[in-house]
């Protein structure tokens, strides 16, 4: 305890970084699931359906399959760059992580009090961008180290969609910015606060005000997060695996995990700075609404234990059971009047990133490839210059607004 | 030895090891990494000082966009091993003793002026005048607005000169 005392901010940075840790590892597993069954869904199909009750336990299997898969190292490759690559696009998908912040309250860790986010940096969103910027290595280094054809092509393709997005992706988030007046993530959130002059019952959220900037940060966002329509560094069907053909075992499930990491980086910051991140979206008056995730939960649990009941035989009765169990006891924790207030903050917040990464998933499920030119293009001759015109019409907003 | 006045030396480290693997790798993708990691570790020697708003824009511009870009032609050139050259006599002759007397000027400089001394004295140590984003627009855009966009202008003709130069041969 002397040294929890000594150097705290240390201390309660590490144990925040432990749970987002184990949160974000777990949301990444369950994430695979979710756009599986959604995209199945999408295209009248089952998907993940038989380890585990309706296919829970897929991500688990999922792991232990990559983990003993035969690791290839290829004999032609740069050793050293061949290996640090998944690790670089790994590491640096999950430090973005550390600078979103879950919610305004403060809680006390060791009787340290402190907020919800593991490093609130003042110029956040700036950092959040940098760290981004190095993430291309990961893909392109991957790409070049194998020694091989299709990667490399895949590392090309993949290096030059970024430049080319990365442009259009900071230039739309500026007119959030000249707004909100500050980098800083909370300040960008409190901004959002209240509801519009005339419209009361519309929340202050900058996508109203900044619709275009939106369509132009989530269209960027998609390219540079190599999803589909976008995923033309991996378009199997020229390709084979684009920059990690030559990847196998778990080096290949890093990519894979950076690049749903990448995705819930970008969904979080899409929420941040256009729908108001933390903030309710009832007014603050309402003080009802604190229950409103221990509910939902339980209600979730209710409908879990009567699909239990109705639909499930032998063990895959046992684990929905379990599910039920775990959802329920969440939810009655939720319930608690010491967490209730705190847990509204995530709740809103993580309910909209569920939303925006729902929507990732449905185009990806909907659109097919676009073509190479067609990629560049549209990006350089359409996306960077609305961009750019949503700039200047909100820069004139302001001046004519605040003289 | 504070934690901060360990950091300093590691960053440092960092940046001038990776420096002299810039000169030394014989892959150019390896030179090219090499330079990023320099970029890196200076940014955060930058935030060390206080300056998160330049450290952040030092990775962004550097080692994220131009890098890339150099990282990019490299692979896309495909640029192939370099081959090692014995020094030429001008290296050999002038540059090597200029290289140490130049190293040996600046220590004996560092340890013995006074600006010298609180420079190594304040090592790792946040800077005072570590300004805000805020109050470095403001000066960027009043104070210092003239070279600012002089200096805008200057880069603009330089991406024309650098496109007439690249048409000149594909007419």
């Amino acid at each position: 305890m002397e040294f929890v005392a000594q150097h705290p901010i240390l201390v309660v940075s590490l144990v925040k970084i432990v749970v987002l840790l184990f949160v974000l590892m777990t949301a990444l597993a369950y994430l695979s699931w979710f756009e599986r069954k959604v995209i199945a869904h999408i295209q009248s199909r089952w998907g993940p359906y038989y380890v585990g009750a309706h296919g829970l336990l897929q991500p688990l299997a999922d792991g232990v399959k990559f983990l003993f898969k035969e690791d290839l190292t290829l004999p032609a490759a740069d050793k050293v760059l061949y290996i640090l690559s998944p690790f670089l696009a790994l590491s640096l998908a999950m430090t973005t992580l550390a600078l979103i912040p879950f919610g305004p309250a403060t809680v006390y860790i060791f009787g340290q009090p402190t907020q919800l986010v593991v490093a609130n940096v003042d110029v956040g969103l700036l950092f959040l961008f940098a760290i981004t910027s190095i993430g291309v290595y990961g893909v392109a280094l991957a790409g070049w180290s194998s020694n091989s054809k299709y990667s490399l092509l895949g590392g090309l393709r993949s290096s030059a969609q970024m430049i080319s997005y990365e442009v259009s992706l900071t230039l739309s988030v500026v007119g959030v910015l000249l707004l909100a007046g500050s980098f800083n993530f909370n300040e960008i959130i409190e901004h959002q606060q209240g509801y519009f002059q005339y419209l009361p019952f519309i929340p202050r959220w900058n996508v109203f005000p900044q619709i275009v900037g939106f369509m132009c940060y989530f269209i960027s966002a998609i390219a540079e997060t190599n999803r589909a329509p976008f995923d033309l560094p991996e378009g199997e069907t020229e390709l084979v695996g684009g920059f990690h053909t030559e990847y196998s075992s778990f080096k290949f499930a890093m990519f894979f995990m950076a690049e749903y990491g990448n995705m819930i980086t970008v969904s979080c910051l899409a929420t941040i700075l256009f729908f108001g991140g933390w903030l309710s979206p009832l007014p603050d008056s309402w003080t009802w609404q604190q229950y409103l995730p221990g509910v939902g939960l339980l209600l979730s649990a209710l409908y879990l234990a009567y699909d239990t009941v109705r639909n499930m035989r032998g063990i895959g009765r046992i684990q929905l059971a379990v599910v039920t169990l775990l959802a329920g006891g969440i939810g009655l924790l939720c319930l608690l009047p010491g967490v209730a207030p705190v847990i509204l903050g995530p709740f809103w917040f993580l309910g909209k990133v569920f939303f925006v990464i729902f929507f990732y998933v449905w185009t990806r499920s909907t659109l097919p490839r676009m073509r190479y030119d067609q990629l560049m293009s549209f990006g350089w001759k359409l996306l960077l210059p609305v961009s750019l015109l949503n700039l200047v019409a909100t820069a004139l907003w302001i001046v004519v607004r605040h003289p | 030895m504070s934690i901060p006045f360990i950091m300093f030396f590691v960053f440092a480290l960092v940046a001038v090891g990776a420096a002299i693997m810039l000169i030394l790798a014989r892959e150019p993708i390896h030179s090219a990494l090499s330079l990023v990691l320099v970029m890196v570790a200076l940014a955060a020697l930058y935030l060390m000082l206080g300056a998160e708003f330049i450290s952040a824009v030092q990775v962004i511009v550097y080692a994220g966009a131009v890098m890339v870009l150099f990282v990019f032609v490299i692979m896309l050139l495909n640029a192939g091993v370099e081959e090692r050259t014995n020094f030429s006599h001008m290296a050999k002759y002038a540059g090597l003793p200029l290289a140490i007397f130049l190293l040996f000027g600046l220590a004996h400089w560092m340890a013995h002026s006074a600006i010298g001394a609180t420079v190594a004295n304040g090592a790792g140590a946040p800077s005072q005048a570590a300004v805000s984003t805020r109050e470095l627009s403001t000066m960027l855009f009043q104070k210092y607005l003239f070279p600012f966009e002089a200096t805008s202008i200057l880069i603009l003709i330089a991406i024309l000169g650098a496109l007439v130069l690249a048409k000149k041969g594909t007419e």
